[in-house]
């Protein structure tokens, strides 16, 4: 078995005219924690769009888990393993906190094809574990998550992809609208799948936090990647540099 | 405040002081309008709307009255059951009152008796083949024409990307047509005895209740139901969250139809006859019962509770006007007024709930 868990070969994403993401190679072990970096616009999310088979990609190869992949919809993707926090949360507004948490893989108590009876209860008692892991404050997980705050939403998706993770975990900016106690707990649970050895990718523009939590940190710019470093071998200035353009990717090896 | 419990985090919660339901609201503005009659009706016509007033007659209420109520809302409102999925899921259906047009006229093609006083069957439609067939060929028929209709509206809904307003404005006009040119535009009549048993007496008001009570099951324990509310209410999360939005939307309006071609089976034994005609602007009575029932048409919101509610709030209204002896042209005309503001109350409901 080969110790990469997702590679992707000159993937490209373009929007008409938009080159949103260009001839992107990236390459995660198992077990490895990256993050991604980049200014607005870098072609972050659209990078984890194309991977988790939310939008078909203009090129390029994925390969994850040892087999070339060619997701059709997200469900595939998900269910070869990939658990996603997109950024713009993916949650059913009118639903309450576990019927999001279980959308799309609801647990049953009877099994009718599509009409299926719902677990509600044991889905329930499943949500409520799964939250207590992110410290959010929620006060009724039965209320439609409509009115709730931006950062308790954020956390029912991260709670969402933290209690289904199994082969890839990907975050996209899990923390941007989250407090500072809330914050520490979901880089809590981001330490709690480095140790079960579940792989990440985490999209973050806070520096800090990316130092503290991962392995290597890739720099994205302009829809290309320029740069792939290893914590230990850079530091905050040199990352900014990347990010902003004063360095690129020419200047050393790009990566591994 | 002895109730209060803590939500996650500490957070005080207090369950007692949870939003009211919808459905409440809309029980609440249901009693107000019999009210509104009753008080109107002692006022100016020294009649009661709700109770019996004449002497020799021991029912406490005037329940002529209440069932005809009933009995005008139950077809309808078996319609509404389905448009009120569709509208959950984010759509919406135009075509349910040709869908029972269309299939009225078939259905009841497969019901007829063979001598109607002895005399062959006038209005025959087949042959000899087709006269006195037992009552589930019929009925299997017509629910096959609702399906098929559905599911054409579902297809075009779900992979054409045409509005679900246009796709079923087209099936509107073609099951109309279809209606017309099935015999030529003239009526069908003379169903069997046990066809004519379907539709007989309050065994409208029966079927409506037991497929209520089914639907309001399905919509709130089964996986189907959930992913109605998931679907009108993001689809772009539903999709990402991996249900399979395509299907889900073929399914909603297949039941749809369905529901209409079971209304349509009643209504032609109920009257012992399909014309072409039957169940021109059902839909839009069905979509007001929805809306008023707290069905929001942005999707995402609304039950089957919420529908019976503007159903019968719907019967009350029209069975008032006549109560108070307004002309039916009036009542056209109310009719429209109400499902503007249903509409409108519900934009002002949901400005209130996001500024909140
Ligand atoms: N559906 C789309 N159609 C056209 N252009 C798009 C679309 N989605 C993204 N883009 C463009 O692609 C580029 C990359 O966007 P992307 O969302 O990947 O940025 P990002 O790196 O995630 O930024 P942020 O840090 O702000 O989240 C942007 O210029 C954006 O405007
Ligand atoms: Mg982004």
């Amino acid at each position: 078995m080969s110790d990469i868990i997702l590679e992707t070969r000159g993937l490209t994403k373009h929007y008409g005219g938009v080159h949103a993401l260009d001839d992107a190679n990236f390459i995660l072990r198992r077990g490895e924690h990256v993050a991604i970096v980049g200014d607005n616009g870098a072609g972050k999310s659209t990078f984890v769009r194309q991977i988790t088979a939310v939008e078909k990609h203009t090129s390029g190869e994925i390969h994850f888990d040892g087999s070339n992949v060619e997701f059709k919809d997200p469900l595939e993707a998900r269910e070869a393993g990939i658990e996603t926090v997109f950024q713009t949360l993916a949650l059913a507004d009118d639903l309450d906190v576990p019927s999001n948490l279980f959308l799309g893989r609801e647990l049953f108590r009877l099994r009718l094809g599509p009409f299926s009876i719902l677990d509600r209860k044991a889905m329930r008692e499943r949500t409520m574990e799964a939250l207590k892991t992110t410290a959010v404050k929620i006060p009724n997980v039965d209320n439609p998550i409509r009115n709730m705050s931006g950062g308790q939403r954020q956390c029912v998706a991260i709670a969402r992809t933290a209690a289904f993770a199994s082969k890839l975990v990907i975050m996209d900016e899990p923390t941007a609208a989250l407090g500072v106690q809330e914050t520490a707990q979901v880089e809590n649970i981001i330490r709690g799948l480095k140790e079960r050895g579940v792989p990440l990718i985490l999209i973050s523009h806070n520096l800090r936090q990316v130092f503290d939590l991962v392995d290597r940190i890739v720099v994205f710019r302009r829809g290309r990647i320029v740069a792939s470093l290893n914590k230990d071998e850079t530091d905050g200035n040199d990352i900014v540099s990347y990010i902003t353009g004063v360095k690129s990717g020419g200047d050393e090896p790009a990566f591994a | 405040m002895s109730h209060a419990t803590h939500g996650l985090g500490g957070l005080k919660y207090d369950p007692a002081k949870r939003t009211r339901p919808q459905e409440l609201n809309v029980f609440v503005a249901l009693v107000l309008i019999v009210v509104t009659f009753e008080v109107i009706g002692r006022l100016f016509l020294g009649d009661s709307f709700l109770f019996n007033t004449r002497a020799n007659v021991d029912a406490v209420f005037n329940t002529a009255r209440l069932s005809i109520i009933i009995l005008q809302v139950s077809i309808v409102g078996i319609i509404a059951l389905g448009v009120t999925q569709v509208i959950i899921s984010g759509g919406i259906d135009l075509s349910s009152g040709s869908v029972v047009g269309a299939t009225a006229m078939v259905t009841m093609s497969f019901a007829q008796t063979a001598l109607v006083n002895g005399n062959p069957n006038p209005k025959a439609i087949f042959g000899d083949w087709a006269m006195d067939l037992p009552v589930l060929v019929p009925l299997l028929v017509g629910l096959v024409c609702g399906v098929i209709a559905g599911v054409i509206n579902g297809t075009l809904v779900a992979y054409t990307r045409i509005p679900p307003f246009i796709a079923t404005l087209g099936m509107m006009v073609t099951a109309r047509g279809f209606s017309r040119w099935w015999s030529n535009g003239n009526p069908i009549s003379f169903p069997t005895e046990s066809y004519a048993a379907i539709g007989k007496g309050m065994m409208p008001v029966a079927i409506f209740v037991a497929l209520a009570i089914l639907f309001h099951c399905v919509m709130t324990y089964t996986r189907y139901g959930k992913h109605c509310y998931a679907v009108g209410s993001n689809e772009q999360a539903a999709r990402m969250s991996g249900i399979n939005v395509n299907h889900h939307k073929v399914l909603v309006f297949a039941l749809a139809g369905m529901l209409a071609a079971l209304a349509a089976v009643v209504l032609s034994s109920k009257n012992l006859t399909a014309q072409a005609g039957m169940g021109v602007m059902y839909e839009l009575d069905a979509i007001a019962m929805a809306v008023i029932g707290g069905v929001s048409l942005q999707g995402g919101r609304g039950s089957i509770l919420g529908t019976v509610l503007g159903a019968l709030i719907f019967g009350v209204i029209i069975s008032g006007f006549t109560f108070l002896r307004l002309d039916a042209y009036y009542q056209e005309m109310v009719k429209g007024v109400i499902i503007v503001g249903a509409v409108v109350l519900d934009q002002w409901r949901q400005r209130s709930r996001s500024r909140g």
